[in-house]
């Protein structure tokens, strides 16, 4: 039977949740198809992750268990990803974009001579070609792209978090096919030394439900405090426009837009945030876009669901005090 | 020590509007630049060179007969020089096809200069921000890869030292000579080149290689070598509730509140 794979990214024994979306509308794209849906999980000793797999509707999860798997390695992963779908043909392959699927996906299709359609927002089957339609914004979000992959297989897709939503299958169940893993040929051209996270949990823009970012408008670097206030507030992440990453109010790895970081939240607030297309770039396929400035006229508003005119300084601490007296702080 | 860069000629997104009625890049007029991650690229291959003197830096960009300006660019920038893949053949590439023409030019250049130690890549670029091509030479070159670089150290002969971003920070990788690196931008912004750049920039015309030069298998080159194809392309979903809300900041307060309740984000 052709299947559909999604790759079971897991970091440190703990997968991440885009797998769980991708295998959500795999489901989907399973019933379209008719095709089974499968998740394919590298890891060291990952067999108790399978359940979870199969809870988010794979009917079947290749386990590859080896000592390589421990952290993400290039050329192992690739290697024994690519020999596994040598083996099975799978007819449709997604991959989260993470840094790690942003590795794997390209390397894996460059060996399979095959396509791969990066940051792909929708995915649709169409069941008389036998396509996966593959849909991605283009230049910088201003147009739509469907992409198809007549010719070769498997037709590769990776998808960023939050784009889909994952949904837990009631009482579902599935067969855990252990795959022998052997890269007893393969040297060991690289190997990680050293992890380093950075300040806390606020920084991880990819997997947040909700951001909330802070741009040239909030006045001063000292007034990035509430940027960090409101975030917190709302159980979310700091994200920052290109200005205040290069004038330094903020490091790098918060920068949202074309140069930084492209992201999808529930919720994205931009607080004193003009939006120059760079920004815009990063952010508009966010659900549900709140914006903050004091000029009417800027182009953040034409992508907010919700604008406010006014001044960041005045509006966000009275904000974050009626959201405090709200659940009683 | 030898170093490539591969360089992208791409809009300047700065200078890019968007036509609202018809929800369009304004793009007559814009100014072609180089792919602001390749300026980082080239700015740790300029690094790595400061760091290990004798070392070369050769920039390869592939693009129409006007990308070779970006070529020039780099030069004068600091590059040693460079090469511009360029023909009709090569039109309509996607990420793999590009990949294993560029792939071709980097093998000629090690054919006729010797074997590269570092192959760069910016981590995507701004105008497909596909992020693929970078690995996709790596494979074709046979050589390890590490995306999302922020800076590479000599080790020893045999290895770099190389520090990659990752989502929520940062990792120390050793990896082995040669390598393909693909690099963010806080490798660091690109210097300005010195007067002798400069100068050498102004008269330096890059070699053109083409078919001829890189004698490609014609199925894998251009469109006719590219597994995807555009099916459709339409403009995104326009947002048309959009609302304002009035008010002092208090009364706008508790107005978002409610909304973000009705659609609990609260």
């Amino acid at each position: 039977m052709n299947e559909i794979w999604v790759f079971a990214e897991q970091r440190d024994g703990k997968l991440e949740s885009v797998a769980l979306e991708l295998l959500s509308k795999g489901r989907e794209l399973a019933e379209k198809s008719g095709y089974a849906l499968a998740a394919v999980l590298l890891s060291e000793n990952g067999a108790p992750l399978a359940p979870e797999l199969f809870a988010h509707g794979a009917s079947k999860v290749y386990l590859l268990d080896a000592p390589q798997f421990a952290y993400y390695q290039n050329d192992w992963w690739s290697e024994a990803f690519v020999s596994l779908v040598r083996e099975r043909g799978p007819e449709i392959v997604l991959v989260g974009a993470t840094t790690v699927g942003r590795s794997l996906a390209p390397t894996a299709a460059s060996i399979l001579h095959c396509g791969l359609t990066a940051d792909c927002t929708q995915l649709d089957f169409d069941p008389e070609a036998k396509l996966l339609l593959q849909t991605r914004p283009a230049f910088g979000g201003n147009i739509m792209a469907t992409i198809v992959c007549a010719d070769t297989r498997p037709q590769m897709a990776t998808v960023r978090g939050n784009v889909f939503k994952k949904e837990r299958v009631e009482g579902a169940s599935g067969e855990l096919v252990r795959v022998p893993v052997d890269l007893s040929a393969s040297p060991c051209r690289m190997k990680r030394t050293g992890v380093t996270k950075e300040e806390g949990e606020d920084v991880n823009l990819a997997e947040a439900k909700t951001i909330v970012s802070g741009g040239r408008g909030i006045g001063a670097p000292e007034n990035f405090s509430l940027v960090r206030d409101l975030a917190s507030e709302l159980g979310g992440a700091v994200g920052a426009s290109r200005a205040v990453v290069d004038a330094g109010w903020i490091s790098q790895l918060h920068q949202v837009g074309q140069t930084g970081k492209t992201v999808c939240p529930k919720l994205y607030v931009a607080l004193g945030i003009s939006g120059a297309i760079q920004h815009l770039a990063g952010m508009q396929s966010s659900d549900f876009i709140v914006a903050v400035n004091k000029d009417p006229s800027a182009p953040i508003f034409e992508v907010a669901d919700v604008g406010i005119v006014g001044d960041v300084a005045e509006f966000v601490p009275e904000l974050v005090r009626q959201l405090k007296a709200r659940r009683g702080a | 020590m030898k170093i490539v860069v591969c360089i992208k000629q791409v809009p300047d997104s700065d200078k890019v509007t968007i036509d609202r009625t018809t929800n369009r890049l304004n793009r007559a007029g814009v100014p072609a630049v180089m792919n602001p991650f390749d300026e980082n690229a080239l700015e740790l291959a300029l690094k790595v060179k400061d760091a290990n003197p004798g070392s070369t830096v050769t920039v390869v960009s592939m693009g129409p007969p006007p990308a070779a300006e970006v070529v020039k660019a780099a030069v004068a920038h600091g590059a040693d020089g460079g090469v511009l893949v360029c023909g009709r053949e090569f039109g309509g590439a996607d990420t793999w096809a590009t990949g294993y023409t560029i792939a071709l030019a980097i093998k000629k250049l090690q054919e006729e200069g010797g074997p590269f130690d570092l192959v760069l890549f910016g981590k995507q670029a701004t105008d497909g921000d596909t992020a693929q091509v970078g690995p996709g030479i790596a494979n074709h070159l046979g050589i390890p890869c590490l995306t999302y670089a922020k800076s590479c150290d000599v080790l020893d002969d045999r290895t770099f030292k190389v520090v990659r971003q990752t989502e929520d920070g940062y990792e120390d990788w050793e990896i082995q000579r040669p390598c393909a690196l693909t690099v963010v931008k806080e490798a660091g912004e690109l210097r300005i080149g010195n007067l002798r750049s400069k100068m050498k920039a102004k008269s330096y015309q890059p070699p053109v290689w083409g078919v001829a030069e890189l004698s490609p298998n014609p199925d894998f080159i251009g469109l006719k070598g590219s597994p995807t194809r555009v099916s459709k392309v339409f403009a995104p979903p326009v947002k048309t509730n959009k609302e304002r809300l009035e008010g002092t900041p208090a009364e706008q307060a508790t107005k978002l509140i409610a909304k973000l309740e009705e659609r609990h984000l609260v």
